[in-house]
């Protein structure tokens, strides 16, 4: 047990976490939660700072999964990268796969064929409701509903990514988009299978929700918990599900209108209070739209090639310049940054990743809370260790 | 959405003195840019958060990039004055040689910002500050207390390329541990010597074995 002295944290400036007073009776204790914990979805450790039960100082340590992506990334050509963002938010490799190939067709100028970009969105969609059928069964299973609820969103999962695997190769690493493309095209047995797969889905939300949304335990554990202010997560740079969860209209596939998601009609789910219980609710809102894009974009979906036959795979050098593409990824806004000198390898590779960028906030949402209710908070805000240690 | 000179015409207005340049972008993203003088940044930045016209209230992502030295040879023809004997006589003649001459454009550690609004759904608006070396001189202005977003990835930044952002709250490393000395993501990184042992080396491993043994004998034998 260490004694600590909160008065030595200064905190400057309008939009710092406020710091909050012991009450004065008893010692502090300090808690180092992680890295090995299940509760941390990975290695991610915080260090916790406890007046009683009452969280009044937290900060996240990082680096447990480090292995300089970036840096690797600058030392191989731009095809070679593709598989390696698989191993990025490794839950949705495919959307990674398609935030990179943005990036590089923007900063060569190249052109995605039709049926492509209705497979990417297709395979976007598919990899967003396995990633939100996860999240949430991961936050029941942190909450204490142990195994049923997280192993009904692994079933469901499970379907989705046997598709993957006829299509890619692969379950979860798939390596599959290309710049200018798709690596293969998708037969009419794998377009039907995944129709069927896609006309099943409904049920299993509706069964999920009739399960847990009147549930007491889970109403009264979530509602009110972890509150994070519109204004604060809009500073704060937090996207996707939790930033839509607060209130605020922003999903890139309706504001950047990138690749053919101006084509279908869905709505963008927002919260109301901002608490662990409307993001747990968002997810489930946010399952049923892109349920209802791909019934859209499996009827709609062209013949044609699925690789812009002009598309250049070997030698492949952009020319000098810089170009920053970002996709709404289900865990936020996932960015890349390059800048090309004209060689075969990129002068600069950034990844923009949410799961880090939204772990910003995770001490204000946390400051006088109980301890129990941080696994909580941590579980809403979705993350994967392997996008935020990079 | 605004241009970038009208952003910057802009910026003029509002912040006088503020020394914004812009930085082309020669690609097909044609995602142009604005290069902020570090002493003015913050109310610069400040101004473009607030104005209402731009409202540029998402501040997405902050990227370390890494300019090192830059050896330039140049080839220069050198006009000058050479004594000569011609026919049996002295004389100084004028001579025009080709001279290489070298160069060194000193490097730097440069820092982007992408901003989006998530109020008037536009971006992106690229800002870029650089400072003036690689070794001594690298602090640059903390954003943080403008925008939350950028505590996280300055201190990833300070970490990986050794910037110092001045008016940061909590500058610590933030992926390697707090003992660690260099900054991995720079240009002259040099790894750390850490073979290790493999029952059958070959090829490139073999040759980073016979290395590390030679480097493990040289210091044996001073001892």
């Amino acid at each position: 047990m260490n004694v600590v002295d909160t008065k030595s944290e200064k905190h400057e400036g309008w939009n710092l976490p406020p710091a909050v007073a012991p009450d004065g009776e008893g010692e502090l204790l300090e808690v180092s939660m992680g890295p090995h914990h299940p509760s941390t979805h990975g290695v991610f450790r915080m260090d916790v700072t406890l007046d009683g039960e009452r969280v009044i100082r937290l900060k996240p340590v990082f680096g447990y999964l480090h292995r300089n992506h970036e840096k690797l990334a600058e030392g191989q050509t731009y095809l070679a990268s593709i598989p390696y963002t698989d191993r990025l938010d490794y839950i949705c490799s495919l959307t990674n796969n398609w935030a990179y190939a943005l990036a590089v067709e923007k900063l060569a100028g190249q052109e995605v064929p039709e049926r492509a970009e209705y497979v990417r969105v297709i395979l976007g969609e598919l990899t967003r409701v396995q990633n939100h059928a996860l999240a949430v069964g991961f936050l029941l299973q942190d909450m204490g509903a142990s195994g049923t609820p997280l192993m009904y969103g692994f079933r469901e999962r499970e379907e989705i990514l046997d598709l993957f695997e006829t299509l890619t190769g692969s379950r979860m690493m798939c390596n599959y988009m290309r710049f200018g493309g798709c690596r293969v095209d998708p037969t009419a047995e794998w377009l039907e299978r995944a129709r069927k797969i896609v006309a099943k889905l409904p049920k299993f939300v509706d069964e999920f929700e009739a399960l847990l949304i009147g549930n007491e335990i889970l109403i009264a554990r979530t509602q009110g918990t972890g509150i994070l202010p519109p204004d604060l997560a809009v500073n704060a740079g937090v996207t996707g599900p939790v930033l839509r969860a607060s209130g605020v209209n922003y999903d890139l596939r309706k504001v950047d209108r990138y690749s053919i998601y101006d084509r279908f009609d869905f709505k963008v789910p927002l919260g109301e209070h901002g608490d662990v219980y409307d993001r747990f609710m968002i997810r489930l809102l946010e399952l049923r739209q892109s349920l209802r894009i791909l019934e859209q974009a499996l009827k709609d979906i062209p013949g044609g090639p699925v690789m812009d036959p002009k598309a250049k795979i070997r030698n492949f050098r952009p020319k000098p310049g810089e170009a920053y593409g970002r996709i709404e990824a289900p865990k936020g806004e996932l960015g890349f940054y390059l800048i090309s000198d004209g060689g075969p390898n990129p002068y600069r590779y950034r990844v923009r990743p949410p799961s880090l960028i939204n772990l910003t906030i995770l001490e204000d949402m946390c400051l006088g809370q109980n301890v129990a209710d941080v696994v909580l908070i941590l579980g809403s805000v979705d993350i994967v260790l392997g996008e935020v240690d990079r | 959405m605004k241009t970038v000179e009208e952003i910057k015409a802009a910026i003029e207005a509002a912040v006088p003195g503020a020394g914004v340049e812009i930085v082309l972008n020669p690609g097909p993203a044609a995602q142009h840019s604005l290069r902020l003088a570090p002493e003015s940044a913050l109310a610069v930045a400040t101004f473009l958060r607030d104005d209402a016209d731009l409202a540029l209230d998402h501040l997405s992502n902050v990227t370390g990039v890494d300019w090192p030295d830059k050896e330039i040879a140049e080839k220069v023809k050198v006009t000058r004055t050479v004594a000569k004997t011609v026919d049996g006589v002295e004389q100084q003649v004028e001579e025009t040689v080709e001279e290489t001459r070298k160069r060194v454009e000193p490097g730097c550690l440069e820092v982007v910002y992408h901003l989006f609004s998530v109020a008037k759904k536009h971006g992106p608006v690229v800002l870029r500050m650089r400072t003036e070396n690689r070794s001594d001189r690298v602090e640059l202005p903390s954003m943080t207390h403008i925008w939350r977003s950028a505590d996280f990835q300055e201190r990833e930044i300070f970490d990986l390329y050794g910037v110092v952002f001045k008016g940061h709250p909590d500058l610590r490393r933030l992926l390697m541990w707090d003992e660690f000395k260099d900054h991995p993501m720079r240009k002259d990184y040099v790894e750390p010597d850490d073979y290790e042992y493999e029952p059958t080396p070959h090829d490139h491993v073999l040759a980073r074995a016979q290395e590390h043994q030679k480097k493990i004998e040289a210091a044996g034998n001073k001892e």
